[in-house]
């Protein structure tokens, strides 16, 4: 299959954010997104994210055949808005964090991650 | 049913109350994503952990949304705050309808 357009892949990330606020439009700041600037294995990228005041964290790969990488929610027994996990990433591309607050509020960051050997396989 | 499904977490023994523990989780799992085709061309079917969940004394910590993205052998790391003795209970669901589960307690220093 032919490569989508840009414009296409953009409004894909678009949706699946706009899906995960309402709708709401996130402010910058206010979430960290820690992940590597150069990923030699796409498979296994580690990332962290940390929200002080956030019910819940959602990343997005705005490089991958889906969008949607992973979602935390904290409860109650939450010790901080902080986790971390290992994900793949198919090729160089920014990753995005969005952060919904507890006052309904949603905050965003991105990474850039430079990418060696793909992350999906053949 | 995935096979050789095991679920690892590390969770400490004691805590002072009111301590905030960090907890490594690690359950081995192939993660198939749904991207990838077999030698004969043919799309191997999706079969993914989708949702990873962490309670303390009943109380949720965290619950995790798992898309493929997520690399093979899902592994997360995160903080509970513990008030008093007990017991944290891990779950894992599978793609296939399978739950994985691990408990661990914990005593108050």
């Amino acid at each position: 299959a032919a490569a989508l357009p840009l414009p296409a892949l953009a409004s894909k990330v678009d949706d699946a954010i706009a899906a995960f606020t309402g709708g709401a439009t996130p402010a910058e700041g206010g979430v960290t997104l820690t992940a590597p600037e150069i990923a030699e294995n796409g498979n296994t990228v580690p990332i962290a994210v940390d929200a002080p005041g956030a019910v819940a964290v959602a990343v997005f790969a705005t490089g991958n055949p889906e969008t949607g990488v992973v979602t935390f929610r904290f409860g109650p027994a939450a010790g901080s808005r902080m986790a971390s996990t290992r994900v793949r990433l198919a090729k160089t591309q920014d990753v995005i964090a969005v952060a919904q607050m507890e006052d309904g509020s949603f905050a965003r960051t991105s990474a850039t991650v430079k990418v060696t050997i793909g992350g999906c396989g053949g | 049913m995935a096979s050789n499904v095991k679920p690892r977490v590390k969770v400490p023994k004691s805590a002072s109350a009111g301590e905030v523990v960090t907890i490594k989780t690690l359950i081995s799992h192939p993660m198939e994503s749904g991207q990838r085709k077999d030698s004969a061309g043919q799309p191997i079917p999706r079969q993914i952990i989708n949702r990873f969940t962490c309670d303390f004394n009943g109380q949720n910590a965290l619950d995790v949304t798992l898309e493929p993205a997520v690399s093979t052998n899902p592994y997360f790391e995160f903080d509970v705050r513990v008030d008093a003795a007990g017991e944290f209970h891990f779950t894992w669901y599978d793609d296939d309808g399978s739950i994985y589960e691990e408990r661990k307690s914990i005593t108050l220093a």
